[in-house]
């Protein structure tokens, strides 16, 4: 017979006993030992149905395909560019990718992305650890020019995009503000003033530590309401 | 040679007073305190990062890297700071104690480097920084097995006590200190070391009270790294 130890939602410390018996099948951050079920990771809980996996609470950004990332230019190549994506390894991104318009070979490849340049891009491919390969082809996906990079814990991303980016919306609705969070912790925020990018600034900041509390969105609202009501008119 | 008190009158199987805190170093990935009487270390953990040299790397798994230091005013005779041969080999040893509790296969040809340092020390500095160790790797979300729980235990005269202070390590009538890390779900031992001797009798019962050490410790790891993220933060998501 199989028993769950724990309840949905606590948090829990490597190598504490998640549940007992086959019954339950191991995701991701947990592993099975024997006939238990342990977890790897300093996470949440997170129970669907006999899924039992945890959602990580800290740590580095790990890359995965398809994550929109922000990154800086690195070095540039015969044949693309290395984009640092605060990874331990940097990421390619190749000729053939880096621009909708069409790239000469031999072109000068500074004069589309010089070093320093901040880009979004999104991750097409990681094989190894050692090779993440980068796309600029997509919606949303360019250099940024202007604005201001802040940077998150990653695992706190979720949070701050909301349920179909609805954090993130409220936030741009009532600033003003152009935002693109990167899932590897950085977000880009260019406002039309200082003032706006400071209050986007600070209520992605108060996202970040009162995530773990109950009734986020109604305090950002708030939060953000307040200070748009002090400063900015 | 009866050892019938303890100097600090405890009892022989209760450890000193403990405490730990986890994201005491901002710019670390992971960091933590644990404080065990007067024995105080800190542990950082940065990575996982490219490793150079590059010849290092191994691209079937990350590797871990400690090192471990006393600080100059650590002890009551000024210690030369830098490596020395002392710290090197606890650094090691500090090493294969939390390696079995790591896995690394998802960090290939990276390094995570943990840095531990002791402010205070009054004997157990090891044991002291395998704990604050384990629980900065935690905190720095590596996932582990498990974690390691550190504590030393020994013979002190003719007693076999828990967690040997600096005034009993030094017994004029002859004190053995063997320092335990225990990786606390299965009991899995992952570090034993010994300094003096002891009769084989002595060593199991000694072993015991370490297991037993251990679990206290664990505890308040445990708890520690709880409290970072907001107790049980059932309302989470």
């Amino acid at each position: 017979m199989s028993d769950l130890l724990v309840k949905d939602r606590t948090i829990v410390v490597p190598g504490e006993i998640l549940a007992e018996g086959m019954d339950y099948i191991p995701s991701y951050g947990v592993f099975r030992e024997q006939n238990r079920i342990v977890a790897m990771q300093l996470g949440l809980v997170s129970i669907n149905g006999r899924v039992i996996k945890l959602i990580p609470l800290s740590g580095r950004y790990i890359p995965k395909k398809a994550d929109v990332v922000i990154g800086k230019v690195a070095d540039i190549g015969f044949y693309g560019w290395r984009v640092d994506i605060g990874w331990a390894f940097q990421a390619n991104l190749g000729l053939k990718d880096a621009s909708s318009e069409f790239i000469e070979k031999g072109a000068d490849l500074s004069q589309y992305y010089d070093y320093g340049d901040i880009i979004a891009a999104q991750i097409t491919n990681v094989s190894g650890s050692k090779i993440i390969d980068l796309s600029m082809k997509g919606p949303g996906l360019k250099k940024l020019k202007g604005g201001k990079i802040i940077e998150v814990s990653p695992s706190k991303v979720p949070r701050i995009i909301g349920k179909q980016g609805s954090m993130v919306n409220l936030i741009k609705e009532k600033t003003n503000c152009k935002i693109i969070v990167g899932q590897n912790g950085k977000i880009w925020i260019s406002g039309l003033n200082p003032e706006t990018e400071l209050l986007a600034t600070n209520s992605i900041y108060k996202i970040e530590q009162e995530s773990h509390l109950d009734g986020l969105t109604d305090r950002i609202k708030e939060f953000l309401d307040k200070g748009v009501k002090n400063g900015l008119q | 040679m009866v050892y019938s008190k303890r100097v600090d009158s405890r009892k022989f199987d209760q450890p000193r007073e403990i405490e730990a805190r986890v994201g005491i170093i901002k710019r670390a990935d992971g960091s933590a305190y644990f404080k065990i009487g007067k024995t105080i270390a800190i542990a950082a953990v940065y990575g996982p990062r490219e490793l150079y040299p590059a010849f290092k790397q191994n691209p079937e798994t990350g590797i871990l890297r400690c090192n471990y230091d006393m600080m100059s005013f650590s002890v009551t005779e000024r210690k030369k700071p830098g490596p020395t041969r002392r710290s090197v080999e606890i650094s090691l040893v500090t090493e294969n104690a939390l390696l079995p509790a790591l896995d690394l296969s998802l960090f290939p040809n990276t390094v995570i480097d943990v840095f531990i340092q002791i402010i205070q020390a009054d004997a157990g500095t090891r044991c002291a920084g395998i704990s604050a160790a384990a629980m900065a790797l935690a905190d720095a979300g590596i996932p582990m097995k498990d974690l390691v729980s550190s504590i030393s235990v020994g013979k002190v005269g003719d007693k076999i006590v828990l967690d040997l202070n600096k005034e009993e390590e030094d017994y004029e009538e002859g004190s053995t200190d063997i320092p335990v890390a225990i990786m606390p779900r299965n009991g899995e031992i992952s570090l034993l070391q010994l300094d003096g001797d002891v009769e084989k009798e002595e060593l199991l019962q000694a072993l015991k009270l370490a297991k037993k050490g251990c679990d206290e410790i664990y505890k308040i790891q445990r708890q520690a790294l709880k409290e970072r993220y907001g107790g049980s933060a059932q309302d989470e998501l």
